[in-house]
């Protein structure tokens, strides 16, 4: 386990892993669309428009998740100065901004036929949309300082301030009176006795894997590119780079 | 279900559609970003090593006119 720690290691393991990772990711979209659009009924209140949640409560769940993830890297990053740890972190962040932009356009659309308004000023919408905000800082200030080490520092500091939004994010719709209705699917104890039908909750478990996939699909490509930037001046990247070039050459 | 009220989403389709085209924009624009992001590395790095390599050539070159 250790030995995929290294960065040429996890380079390569990552390399073999995304192929698959994409294949899967790509068929559990597939099926979770086909069961979400077709085969799950219209709600009875909301008609069709509810179909937005399959991709909404997802991305929203990922907004959070990857947030998380990018902080604790963050930290681990700071605590055990470990190199993989802030690629983690950086690559993460335009992830997770991209999904929490797609839970508030996706919420959006949602709310303009089921409240009438594409946007209020309530708990769980301002505190998602502060998420977005804290992603771009996060991205803004790793941008703005050329030094790796600091620029990974700085960033985790950033993300580790930032978390205390995400209780606030989850817990909005408990604590204050929001427009936002409260979580369908909470707690272990809901997700067995839900208070959605099984054809309208199997799409959205679909979904959310796919989502959950693709974020580690993606971050670990990311990685990859972090990896060949912050390794340049070691042997191994040298030869990837000299054998590439060589791959051009007989292109040519 | 035919065609036209799968897509008609019992009158929300701007709203569905919408939805879920923007998702797909999002989803695309990370995958393609990404393998950019290590191709651009890639092609800077190319370019560094040639980069380094010329001006030892042309050292090399000035010595020998010596």
């Amino acid at each position: 386990m250790y030995k995929y720690a290294s960065p040429k290691n996890f380079y390569a393991l990552a390399g073999q892993l995304v192929p698959w990772l994409g294949i899967i990711t790509l068929l559990l979209f597939v099926i979770g669309l086909y069961l979400g659009l077709y085969v799950a009924p219209p709600d009875y209140q909301q008609g069709d428009s509810y179909r937005i949640m399959f991709i909404h409560v997802p991305a929203a769940w990922m907004s959070m998740f990857v947030y998380v993830m990018m902080a604790g890297a963050g930290l681990v990053g700071l605590v055990w100065n470990i190199k993989l740890a802030d690629m983690l972190a950086t690559a993460s962040a335009p992830i997770g901004a991209s999904l929490t932009l797609m839970a508030l356009v996706t919420g959006s659309l949602w709310g303009k036929p089921t409240w009438g308004t594409y946007w209020v000023w309530d708990a769980r919408l301002t505190s998602e949309l502060l998420l977005f905000f804290l992603y771009l800082g996060f991205i803004a200030l790793q941008a703005a300082i050329d030094d790796p080490r600091r620029s990974a520092r700085a960033g985790a500091v950033l993300a580790l301030v930032g978390v205390v939004d995400i209780p606030i994010i989850h817990f909005s719709v408990v604590w204050w009176n929001t427009l936002h209705q409260p979580a369908s699917i909470g707690s272990l104890n809901r997700l067995i006795s839900p208070s959605i039908y099984p054809t309208m909750l199997h799409p959205l478990l679909v979904m959310s894997i796919a989502f959950f996939l693709f974020y580690f699909t993606v971050v670990l490509i990311r990685m990859r590119g972090e990896i060949l930037a912050r390794e340049r001046h070691t042997g191994w990247v040298m030869q990837i780079v000299r054998s590439s070039t060589e791959a051009m050459e007989a292109g040519r | 279900m035919t065609w036209r009220t799968f897509f008609a989403m019992g009158g929300y389709a701007f709203y569905v559609w919408g939805a879920y085209g923007f998702a797909t924009a999002v989803l695309v624009w990370n995958v393609v970003s990404a393998l950019r992001k290590r191709r651009t590395v890639l092609k800077m790095l190319r370019e560094l090593a040639l980069a380094e390599q010329a001006p030892k050539d042309s050292e090399t070159q000035h010595y020998a006119s010596e």
